[in-house]
């Protein structure tokens, strides 16, 4: 019984009951059309918008869940990460220059979060939190609080251009987890994540680094809100400091609940988060397709979220064995 | 000397300092800044932040987080002006439905927490968008309140001479204080409250009501943002889903910035007063300097939150040594 309670069954389920249900309601769900070289249709667009954002954010939000701990700063530094970009494009700077400004940028403000949880031992709530707000003020102030529009060829291919006929955000994200789960899965450090966020103490005791896993995820969580910054910044020609990334932190833990990744930490699942994030967008557009104005778009998400959480609380789990079958299994 | 650094009282000294050289050094900078006007005008802006903060204390006190209180208070804005102008419901009963509600919001996150052990930070990032979300379906525009009511009592107040009244926000939030400070110091209840930060299962073992009393503080918190709605309704006189963004930040910040202890189970409601006028000082300063981008206000609050967190690490290493 327990072989099939694979951490992908739920989300997947899920998942394809929404698409069911998408092809039923709205016809021509499923159509994909071959146009000047690329992918078009309902589906590249879910695939396309969750690897831009929530898919990117869940990679390095799985990590640092796994290490128990949670990091908010990821919609602030998404916007951190576009105002870079585009400031420095319009200053001129090549894209190399611009984007790699931005992503290590990006990641070396997820290290001082890092550094603030693991060496001066703050929660991770918080020390995120405050990232989270002086990230936000960061961005304002680079970009005089301003919408800064670019016209930059190459910072808008990021987003709007196409690799083998799929937008780029879809092999970039797949590239970025291909490579962090063979990073992770084949060394141990997928294992020493787990083991930190298993038990901290028992872990560093047994010699592990735990403070060197610590600064790892969340740099790497930095570096992945760089990314989607970057191409959420793209997709648009600009960035926008006060809204970009605004909640996003939300999407991303959503995804990783969602994909089997337990909030108390110990275990994580890279392709659980993926399948999760592709839930949320697709019950983002599924609202929309049912004519949900956006604004009141967060009310179903926090109610699946809810139930999601408590479908994991192991005292729910436990209430319903008891209801089920009185005698232990 | 030694004795003072060590007390638990030094956060709280820091806090009054940080307030009295920020007060001083912008009464030195800029005229005018000195006067009862500007005292009255931060107290009045921030009364609904104070009313919020207030019952954060009491969440952090307890060792949770409630990260809903901002989109709370907007829902409530709404909700009171749409009772009020749409459906015509006396002033008093629809702030009553508001209080009631807001109250029982709280004690729903409370009890999911609870019952189910989900933690605080993620039932009430739910229950913000939730209540954000609920907020844009109730009305998805700024709505107006025009009624006689408002137009009597949002200047009234206690005249204070030389043109200046002590108006009904502030009122409200000096009595709310009051009575905070009453009940978490010397009651049973606030005894409870500490104790179940301090440590949970002692707490228990101990056999005080755990889950009441936690679901009790969520609900106190809920209430709370509420109240701040009805204020901010009174002091701007409309409804506006898109209120108190970022709210719940500036609550945390101003309990942590007086001196409560994020873990909980240590903290005082006097701290949080002087939180909350700290970043009132810090918030007039940038309006007197007029210039001054509004990305400095995110970045200050934010450097002087890890500030004072920082100083409570210290202290408690120090502590913990001595």
């Amino acid at each position: 019984m327990n072989r099939f309670r694979t951490p992908l069954l739920w989300p997947l389920a899920a998942l394809v009951a929404l698409l069911v249900f998408n092809a039923l309601a709205s016809p021509g769900f499923f159509d994909v059309e071959w146009k000047d070289g690329r992918l078009y249709g309902t589906v590249v667009d879910i695939c396309n918008q969750g690897a831009r954002v929530p898919m990117l954010l869940a990679l390095g939000m799985t990590l640092v869940i796994a290490t128990g701990g949670v990091d908010l700063s990821v919609g602030s530094l998404m916007a951190v990460s576009g105002a870079v970009a585009a400031v420095q494009v319009n200053a001129g700077a090549s894209l190399g220059q611009a984007v790699g400004l931005a992503l290590l940028l990006c990641s070396g403000l997820g290290l001082v979060n890092g550094v603030l949880i693991a060496k001066v031992r703050l929660q991770p709530i918080i020390a995120t939190l405050v990232m989270m707000v002086a990230g936000r003020g960061l961005a304002m102030l680079l970009t005089g609080s301003q919408m800064v529009p670019f016209k930059h060829e190459g910072l808008t291919f990021l987003a709007n251009g196409a690799v083998g006929g799929l937008p780029v955000p879809i092999p970039l994200v797949l590239g970025v987890a291909l490579l962090a789960g063979v990073a992770l899965r084949g060394s141990a450090w997928g294992l020493f994540i787990e083991a930190t966020g298993d038990n901290e103490t028992a872990s560093r005791l047994a010699g592990l680094p735990t403070g060197g896993v610590r600064l790892l995820v969340y740099a790497f969580s930095g570096l992945c809100a760089g990314m989607s910054g970057l191409l959420e910044a793209s997709n648009i020609a600009a960035a926008d400091p006060a809204r970009m990334g605004d909640t996003r932190e939300l999407d991303a833990i959503f995804a990783v609940v969602a994909g089997g990744t337990a909030l108390t930490g110990g275990r994580f699942s890279l392709a659980g988060s993926l399948v999760g994030a592709l839930l949320l967008q697709t019950l983002t557009l599924t609202l929309y397709n049912q004519n949900v104005p956006p604004a009141v778009a967060p009310v179903p998400k926090a109610l699946v979220i809810l139930v999601v959480c408590l479908l994991h609380s192991p005292k729910l789990r436990e209430q319903w064995g008891r209801w089920r079958s009185p005698s232990p299994a | 000397m030694n004795r003072l650094f060590s007390s638990r009282l030094l956060p709280l000294l820091a806090t009054a300092l940080v307030l009295l050289v920020l007060f001083g050094a912008a009464g030195a900078h800029y005229e005018h800044f000195f006067s009862a006007r500007v005292v009255l005008n931060l107290f009045k802006d921030r009364a609904f932040l104070g009313v919020i903060a207030i019952g954060m204390t009491f969440v952090i006190l307890s060792g949770g987080i409630d990260l809903s209180v901002g989109s709370v208070m907007a829902c409530s804005t709404v909700l009171l002006a749409s009772l009020i102008m749409e459906r015509g419901w006396p002033v008093p009963l629809a702030m009553a439905a508001t209080l009631v509600l807001g109250a029982a919001f709280g004690g729903a996150q409370g009890w999911i927490i609870h019952r189910y052990g989900i933690p605080a930070f993620l039932v009430t990032l739910a229950g913000m968008f939730l209540a954000r979300g609920t907020a844009f379906i109730l009305s998805s525009r700024s709505l107006e309140i025009r009624h006689a009511f408002y137009a009597k009592n949002s200047a009234w107040g206690l005249p204070l001479g030389e043109g200046l009244t002590f108006t009904l926000g502030p009122m409200v939030f000096v009595s709310v204080l009051a009575v905070a400070m009453v009940v978490a110091h010397g009651t049973r209840f606030g005894r409870n409250v500490y104790a179940i930060g301090g440590s949970e299962s002692s707490a228990a073992l101990m056999g005080l009501p755990v889950g009441g009393t936690r679901i009790a503080v969520y609900a106190l918190c809920g209430g709370g943002a509420a109240l701040g709605g009805i204020l901010s309704t009174l002091a701007l006189g409309s409804g506006d889903p898109t209120r108190g963004m970022g709210l719940e930040l500036d609550a945390i910040a101003a309990a942590v910035i007086g001196g409560t202890v994020l873990t909980g189970g240590r903290g005082w409601m006097v701290g949080t007063f002087l939180g909350v006028l700290i970043l009132g000082t810090i918030k007039t300063i940038l309006d007197f300097e007029g210039s001054l981008d509004p990305a400095w206000l995110r970045l200050a609050s934010g450097g002087l939150l890890l500030g004072f967190i920082l100083m409570q690490k210290v202290i408690a290493i120090r502590s913990r040594e001595t």
